[in-house]
């Protein structure tokens, strides 16, 4: 349709396919997130929602289909080639996946040491003005194990903003969170996106997160784009699956013909 | 009907067996070219080769210290009980020290750092793959095999011939100090046995296969664990496999090494010069 690419989308899947041996995730998923959204993935375990994330930030690569990162196709893009496209993005894992051995203040110092050639002082006030954006301030010299789960996850956002990225990820923020932390880090995603006017991309399977944070919302099935909208839209959808969402009958496990063979697999999410 | 079936599942498993070890060597070979290249990259990761070396080859100490002189020891009473039946006793120190210098000592470090070691990266990268900081890492815009591979595979490579030659001095003490006790033989005269015997050229054939010991040991080890699925339950499936893999490896290797070093006429040339320590 338009042939120069204006970034007029922050990242945008076209027919995405992805299978890990042989068994079919995603079955050509097409997505279109503006740039300052809020956007949320969701879906049951198994869906392919967290393969879908991990295309953004060339985690994963798709087998055909195209992702493109603020208008640039990064499909085939090499490993080093990712290094810059990744400077603009943030990531929080879905177990915060901090880095065991270094504390706190290490931790969110890693991608400003990556990225940039800043002085100490410089990095030390970054980390600090991060772990005070989510409630931790002072955090620095504690390690990751001794930190209560909530406390992991926002470590992992404030890695995430470190860098002041335009576009971040979250990986099932909420999973493994009790309700108050889960309402807790709803509102951080939310504050940060006011903010920062960052894009966030958002996985879950957690219909009160969905509603609480997003301005738009894909569901996704058996590894394509089921249902799409913005909140509200999705909030009356009259599709099924979207009403079983809703009402909270929702089977996890994919129960509908050519269900997903990956249920409870190690890519699922 | 049922028999059909069983061997059916039971070709098919096999088939799935040999894939996902074609599938691993795949990986193993596209690992160390990308080490190799991380290597030459800017930024080279100093820090944490230096503190690799201290876990690798410094903790390695005690253990591979113990095997060399037991080694030393056992062989030293096994050669003189053999020899004493032709009246070749007191040259227990030419055999114990050929032994040790060229074959035992290179080979039992190797293997003790490989239990250990290789285990120990396997088991800390697969870790980090499972819990998803491998991808973090990645996702910050780093690399993990200039990050994690690089300074392992690095210091095992430098670590275990230091290490061996350790196990060697220690080794050949350990087969004098039985030479003595248990048989009589005077220190200097031992020490005079081995050095006569064992030139430099067996130093260097034995130290030498030990940089690709400890390559291997290490690369296997980051290999295996980057490639941990399942969990903790795949954390310790993992472990078990490199040091299953990096033992056999390391065996079957220095059959093939110490072919190769006899062919070299380095080695001849080295052999000419006179004895260790002499």
């Amino acid at each position: 349709m338009t042939a120069p690419e204006a970034p007029q989308w922050a990242v945008e899947f076209r027919e995405v396919c992805k299978g890990f041996r042989g068994v079919p995730v995603l079955r050509g998923v097409n997505l279109r997130i503006r740039p300052g959204e809020t956007f949320t993935i969701l879906g049951g375990s198994g869906s392919g929602k967290s393969v879908c994330l991990k295309h953004m930030i060339g985690l994963l690569r798709a087998d055909s289909g195209e992702v493109l990162v603020e208008g640039r196709d990064v499909t085939r893009l090499p490993e080093n080639g990712w290094v810059s496209v990744r400077r603009d993005f943030g990531m929080v894992f879905q177990g915060a996946a901090l880095f065991d051995s270094l504390n706190v203040y290490e931790n969110v110092a890693y991608p400003l040491r990556e990225h940039l050639d800043w002085e100490e002082d410089r990095i030390r006030e970054r980390v600090g003005y991060s772990l005070e954006a989510v409630g931790l301030a002072g955090a620095q010299p504690m390690l990751p194990s001794e930190l209560s789960g909530g406390m992991r996850k926002r470590v992992g956002v404030a890695r995430a903003i470190a860098l002041e990225p335009r576009i971040i990820l979250y990986d099932e923020p909420t999973t493994g969170l009790d309700p108050s932390n889960s309402r807790r880090i709803g509102e951080l995603i939310r504050t940060l996106q006011e903010r920062l006017r960052v894009t966030s991309v958002v996985v879950t399977h957690e219909m009160e997160l969905c509603f609480a944070i997003s301005d738009r919302v894909a569901l996704l099935r058996d590894g394509v784009v089921a249902v799409e909208g913005t909140a509200e839209e999705m909030r009356r959808s009259e599709h099924p699956e979207m009403r079983a969402f809703v009402e909270g009958s929702f089977d996890p496990a994919p129960s509908v013909a050519g269900s997903s063979p990956l249920e409870g697999g190690a890519h699922g999410g | 009907m049922t028999a059909e079936a069983a061997f059916q599942r039971s070709v098919s498993g096999l088939g799935d067996r040999v894939l996902g070890g074609v599938e691993g060597f795949g990986e193993f070979v596209l690992l160390a070219a990308r080490t190799f290249r991380a290597a030459l990259r800017p930024r080279f990761p100093w820090h944490a080769t230096l503190q690799q070396f201290e876990v690798i080859a410094v903790r390695s100490l005690p253990i591979v210290a113990l095997t060399a002189l037991f080694t030393g020891m056992v062989l030293a009473l096994q050669t003189a009980f053999a020899l004493s039946r032709f009246g070749a006793k007191p040259y227990v120190g030419s055999i114990v020290g050929l032994a040790i210098v060229r074959e035992l000592g290179p080979v039992l470090a190797a293997l003790m750092v490989g239990g250990r070691v290789g285990a120990g990266i396997t088991s800390e990268l697969g870790s980090m793959t499972v819990t998803e900081q491998v991808d973090a890492i990645r996702a910050m815009g780093a690399d993990p095999v200039q990050k994690l591979v690089l300074p392992r595979v690095l210091a095992a490579t430098i670590g275990l011939p230091m290490l061996t030659a350790l196990a060697i001095v220690l080794g050949v003490f350990g087969g004098g100090v039985i030479a003595d006790l248990e048989y009589s033989i005077a220190p200097s005269f031992y020490l005079q046995t081995v050095t006569t015997t064992v030139t430099i050229g067996d130093f260097f054939a034995g130290v030498s296969k030990t940089f690709f010991f400890g390559w291997i040991i290490a690369m296997v080890g980051c290999s295996v664990g980057l490639s941990t699925t399942g969990g903790t339950e795949g954390v310790g499936r993992a472990t078990t496999r490199t040091v299953v893999v990096a033992s056999i490896s390391v065996l079957v290797s220095d059959f093939f090494l110490t072919k190769l070093l006899l062919l070299l006429p380095s080695e001849e040339l080295l052999a000419r010069l006179p004895g260790l320590f002499s």
